[in-house]
C-alpha cells in the first residue's frame, strides 16, 4: 500500500520500497521525485499535487528493486508521435503530466512562452480538418513556434509528388515538427523515416489518431483523477475510428477496461484480442461507465452498405438520455468530434451537465503543445 | 558436347543416390555409379544433383514494364535462382492476350538463350473478364496454359466457357481466386492485424468463395483446373476435399506463404504487400500441410519484380508483389526439408516434377534420355537473404537479412551450363 503524505511544501510517497520527495523547479513548472533506490522521475507540479497515480504507478511496477536505477530522467524514446500502440504507458504519463502543465498557462491565458521560439511546425493535412489542424497551429504559435500550414487534396495523394519528396522538401526547409494528416494508415511513418524532423500523427486513416486519445485520456484523468479501473465504452463506427483504436492502446496500457459497441459491420474483426470487451447491447457497454464516448458517424459509410439508414443507426446505435442513468453516477460523455447532433448522442447529451466535449477541445490544445514541446527536448538530446 | 557430372547426390523420384550424368548433346545420356569419359568432368562433390527447377507462375515484365523487369533480367534472375523453365503471366502492356505478344515473349527469350520461358496467355481479352482472348492462337505460338492472372475472372458464364474452350487446345485455366467485390481493395489479411494497423484487410473468404467456384466448375465440366497462389488455410482443405471425390483440380503456393505470417505487415513494410496477402499461422502451417500431403501440387514464386518508386509509397498505393525468384529455392530447402521433415525427392517434386506434369513441359525428372535440364546446390552453404544483391530488377524482398541455406551451383538448361556461381 503506498501513501502519500505532505511535509511542507514538499510530498512524500511512500511505497514500502520507494520513499522520495518533490523538489521545485521553477524554471521548468515541474518537478522531479527522487525515490530512495535512485529513481528520478519528472513530473508536472499540479499533477504531483493532485493524485498519486504515478508514483503508485511506479512503486508497483518496481516493488522490490529498490537500488536499480532504471532511467535518469523520463524523455520521449522517439522522434516521433505515431501512435499510441508503439508508445509506452510511462511516455503517455509523460505527456499528459506535461500537459497538465501547458493547461495551466492557458489558465492563467499565457500564451507568450516561449518555449518553442527558434522552432518552426508545418501542418500538412491531405484530409479536411478544423479542429485538430487549428489546435496544432495555435499550440505551436502559443508556444512561440513559426507556424506553416499545407492543405493537399486526398486527390494529390494519388498522383504528383510522392509523400516521401514531399517530407525531403520540407526538411529541406529545417522544419522541426511536421503535423500530418493522411487518408492512409501508414503515411505518418512512412513520412518520419524519411526525415529528420518529428512526426506527429494527427490521424492516419484507420490507424491512428494519437492526439485526439491523449486529449480523451487527459479528459478522464482531470476528472476522476486516475485511469486505472475506469470503464470506458466507446459506441458507433469503431472500423472506421482512429479515435477508437489509440484509445484502446492508451487507456489498456494505463489499465482502464474498454467496451465497445457497434452494429457488427462496424467492428473491426478481433478487436478484442487487443482487450477490448465486445458488447451486444449498448446497456452492457454503458452499465457502470465512467466515460461514453460516442464517434462520428459518416454518412458515406451509408452508402457503402454498413448500415441502412441514419435513423435506423440512430435508433438502434445512437446514445439516448435515458441510457446515462446506467452508467456511473459522475460519468462524462465524450465525443471526438465534429457531433452529428441527434444522431450519434442527443443534443440534452451533447450540452447536458455531463458533457465534456468542450474541455475535450481545451485538453487537446494542452497535450498538443505538451508534445511539441517533449519532443523538442528530445531533439535537443537527441539529435 | 559431351561431359560428365561427376559425385553428385542425385535427386531422384524415390530417394537420393550418389551418381555420375554423362551429358551428351543437351540429353542426359547415361547414369550410373561411376561413369569415365574422355570429355569434360563437372565436379559436383558435396552437392546436390536436382531435376532442373521449373517455375510456372512469373512475372517477366516485358513488354510494357521494363523498369520492373524484362525478358533478360528475368531469365538471369531464374537461373540464377536454379529455374530452367519459367512460365510468364500474360499482365504485361500489352495484355499477352493475342498470338503476336506470345510470339514475341518466345523471341525475346530465344535471343537472350538462359531459360526455357513459357508464355501464358490471357483467359479474356485485356484480362477484362469479358470476351475470350484468341486461345487457340496464342496456343498455336506456344502458350503452355492461360490465365487472368492478377485478378479473377468474375463472370463465372465466361470462366466456364473459357475452361470448356481452352480444353479444346489442350490447355489449362490457372485461376487466380479473388472475389473482388468481397474482397473491396483490401491490401492485407483481414484479422488481427488490419485492425492493429487499420490497413484493410481482405477476408479470406474472399479467395475460398473463387477457389470453391474454380472447384464446382471443373467438377461440373470435368475439365482440369489449377488454383493459383494458395494462401488460406480453408482453400487447402477445399481442395483437399474436392481433390479426395476426383475433381481434376490443380494448386500451387508460394514461399511467402509457407515462411511468414502476416505479422509482418505491422511494419508497414510495402515489401510485404502481396496478393493474395500473406496470412495467419493456421493459414501457414495448412499450407505446409498441404505441400506435405500432394493437396497443393507444387511451389512457385509468383515472382513479382517491381521498382522502387512502386514500393517507397503508402502502403496502400504500393504494388502488390513479392520478387521471389532468386529465394524460392533455398527458402523451400530451408523451410520444408530442413525444419519441417520433407525429403529432397518431395521438394524436387514440387519445384519440377509435378508443375511439368500439370502443364506437359518437358523435363522434371532426372533420367536416361532426358532433356539435360539439371540444377545442381549446395545444401550446406548458409547465407544471409539480401534483396540489393538480387539479379532481377525487383530488389522487393521481405525475406531481407533471413539466414537460409541452399546455394544453387550450377544451372544446366538442355546440357550447356547457364549459370555458374562464383
Amino acid at each position: 500500500m503506498v501513501r502519500r503524505f505532505n511535509r511542507g511544501s514538499k510530498r512524500f510517497y511512500d511505497g514500502g520500497v520507494f520513499t522520495g520527495g518533490v523538489r521545485k523547479q521553477s524554471a521548468h513548472y515541474s518537478a522531479k521525485i527522487f525515490f530512495n533506490g535512485g529513481l528520478t522521475v519528472r513530473m508536472g507540479i499540479n499533477y504531483a499535487a493532485s493524485r498519486a497515480e504515478y508514483p503508485l504507478f511506479l512503486c508497483e511496477k518496481h516493488a522490490g528493486q529498490a537500488g536499480k536505477i532504471l532511467k535518469e530522467d523520463f524523455m520521449l524514446t522517439k522522434k516521433d508521435l505515431l501512435g499510441l500502440h508503439n508508445t509506452s504507458a510511462e511516455e503517455i504519463i509523460e505527456i499528459l503530466d506535461r500537459a497538465e502543465e501547458m493547461k495551466a498557462l492557458l489558465r492563467k491565458n499565457r500564451k507568450a512562452e516561449k518555449i518553442l521560439s527558434g522552432t518552426a511546425l508545418i501542418t500538412l493535412f491531405y484530409e479536411n480538418s478544423t479542429r485538430t489542424r487549428t489546435s496544432f497551429e495555435l499550440a505551436g504559435k502559443y508556444l512561440g513556434a513559426s507556424e506553416v500550414n499545407i492543405s493537399a487534396s486526398s486527390s494529390s495523394v494519388q498522383k504528383g509528388e510522392t509523400l516521401i519528396d514531399t517530407g525531403r522538401t520540407l526538411d529541406a526547409m529545417k522544419i522541426d515538427f511536421i503535423a500530418i494528416r493522411h487518408p492512409l494508415a501508414g503515411a505518418p511513418k512512412l513520412l518520419s523515416e524519411n526525415v529528420n524532423a518529428s512526426v506527429v500523427n494527427a490521424g492516419d486513416g484507420m490507424n491512428e489518431h494519437p492526439t485526439q486519445a491523449l486529449l480523451d485520456m487527459f479528459s478522464m484523468r482531470e476528472k476522476f483523477g486516475g485511469i486505472a479501473g475506469l470503464k470506458v465504452a466507446i459506441l458507433g463506427d469503431i472500423k472506421h475510428s482512429r479515435v477508437a483504436k489509440s484509445n484502446l492502446f492508451g487507456l489498456k496500457k494505463l489499465g482502464a477496461e474498454v467496451y465497445m459497441y457497434a452494429p457488427q459491420t462496424l467492428m473491426p474483426m478481433e478487436i478484442e484480442k487487443l482487450g477490448a470487451h465486445v458488447c451486444s447491447s449498448m446497456e452492457e457497454a454503458i452499465e457502470g461507465a465512467h466515460c461514453v464516448m460516442g464517434l462520428r458517424i459518416q454518412l458515406e459509410r451509408q452508402k457503402g452498405g454498413l448500415f441502412p439508414s441514419l435513423s435506423e443507426y440512430s435508433r438502434f446505435y445512437g446514445v439516448k438520455d435515458s441510457m446515462l442513468s446506467l452508467a456511473d453516477k459522475d460519468a462524462i460523455i465524450m465525443h471526438p468530434g465534429p457531433v452529428n447532433r441527434g444522431i450519434e448522442l442527443t443534443p440534452s447529451l451533447i450540452d447536458g451537465s455531463s458533457s465534456v466535449i468542450c474541455e475535450q477541445v481545451t485538453n487537446g490544445l494542452s497535450v498538443r503543445m505538451a508534445i511539441l514541446t517533449l519532443l523538442k527536448e528530445y531533439r535537443e538530446k537527441n539529435l | 558436347m559431351k561431359y560428365v557430372i561427376k559425385n553428385g547426390s542425385v535427386v531422384f523420384k524415390d530417394g537420393v543416390k550418389k551418381c555420375d550424368i554423362l551429358v551428351e548433346d543437351g540429353r542426359i545420356a547415361r547414369i550410373a555409379e561411376d561413369i569415365q569419359s574422355d570429355g569434360d568432368v563437372l565436379n559436383a562433390e558435396g552437392l546436390h544433383v536436382f531435376p532442373g527447377l521449373i517455375d510456372m507462375h512469373v512475372h517477366l515484365r516485358e513488354p510494357g514494364f521494363e523498369g520492373k523487369e524484362d525478358i533478360e533480367s528475368g531469365s538471369k534472375a531464374a537461373v540464377a535462382g536454379g529455374f530452367t523453365q519459367v512460365c510468364c503471366m500474360p499482365n504485361t502492356n500489352p495484355v499477352n492476350d493475342n498470338a503476336v505478344v506470345t510470339t514475341y515473349i518466345k523471341y525475346r527469350a530465344e535471343q537472350v538463350g538462359l531459360c526455357k520461358v513459357h508464355p501464358i496467355g490471357s483467359i479474356t481479352k485485356g484480362e477484362k473478364g469479358e470476351e475470350l482472348a484468341e486461345i487457340g492462337k496464342m496456343a498455336a505460338a506456344g502458350a503452355v496454359a492461360i490465365s487472368d492472372d492478377g485478378r479473377s475472372v468474375m463472370d463465372s458464364k465466361i470462366m466456364r466457357l473459357a475452361m470448356e474452350y481452352a480444353s479444346g487446345f489442350n490447355l489449362r485455366c490457372l485461376a487466380h481466386c479473388e472475389d473482388e467485390n468481397l474482397a473491396d481493395g483490401g491490401v492485407v489479411n483481414e484479422g488481427l492485424n488490419s485492425t492493429i494497423t487499420g490497413l484493410k484487410g481482405s477476408i479470406r473468404a474472399a479467395e475460398d468463395i473463387m477457389i470453391a467456384r474454380e472447384i464446382a466448375l471443373s467438377e461440373s465440366l470435368g475439365i482440369p483446373v489449377h488454383i493459383c497462389h494458395v494462401s488460406t488455410y480453408s482453400g487447402v482443405e477445399l481442395i483437399r476435399s474436392a481433390k479426395a471425390r476426383g475433381v481434376k483440380v490443380t494448386a500451387e503456393s508460394c514461399p511467402h506463404y509457407f515462411c511468414l505470417t502476416d505479422d509482418v505487415v505491422t511494419s508497414f513494410d510495402t515489401y510485404t504487400k502481396v496478393n493474395p496477402p500473406i496470412r495467419e499461422e493456421r493459414d501457414r502451417l495448412a499450407v505446409i500441410e498441404g505441400l506435405k500431403d500432394g493437396t497443393l501440387d507444387c511451389i512457385v514464386t509468383d515472382h513479382a519484380p517491381h521498382s522502387k518508386k512502386d514500393k517507397q509509397v503508402e502502403y496502400s498505393l504500393a504494388a502488390f508483389g513479392i520478387s521471389g525468384i532468386e529465394t524460392s529455392f533455398a527458402l523451400s530447402y530451408t523451410k520444408l526439408v530442413k525444419e519441417c521433415g520433407f525429403t529432397l525427392s518431395q521438394l524436387a517434386r514440387l519445384m519440377s516434377a509435378a508443375p511439368a506434369a500439370i502443364l506437359g513441359l518437358d523435363g522434371g525428372t532426372v533420367e536416361e534420355g532426358g532433356a539435360a535440364d539439371i540444377t545442381i546446390a549446395d545444401l550446406a552453404a548458409k547465407y544471409v537473404i539480401d534483396g540489393e544483391k538480387f539479379i532481377s530488377k525487383g530488389k522487393n524482398t521481405p525475406f531481407n537479412g533471413r539466414e537460409v541455406y541452399g546455394k544453387i551451383a550450377y544451372t544446366i538448361v538442355d546440357g550447356e551450363i547457364k549459370y555458374a556461381a562464383r
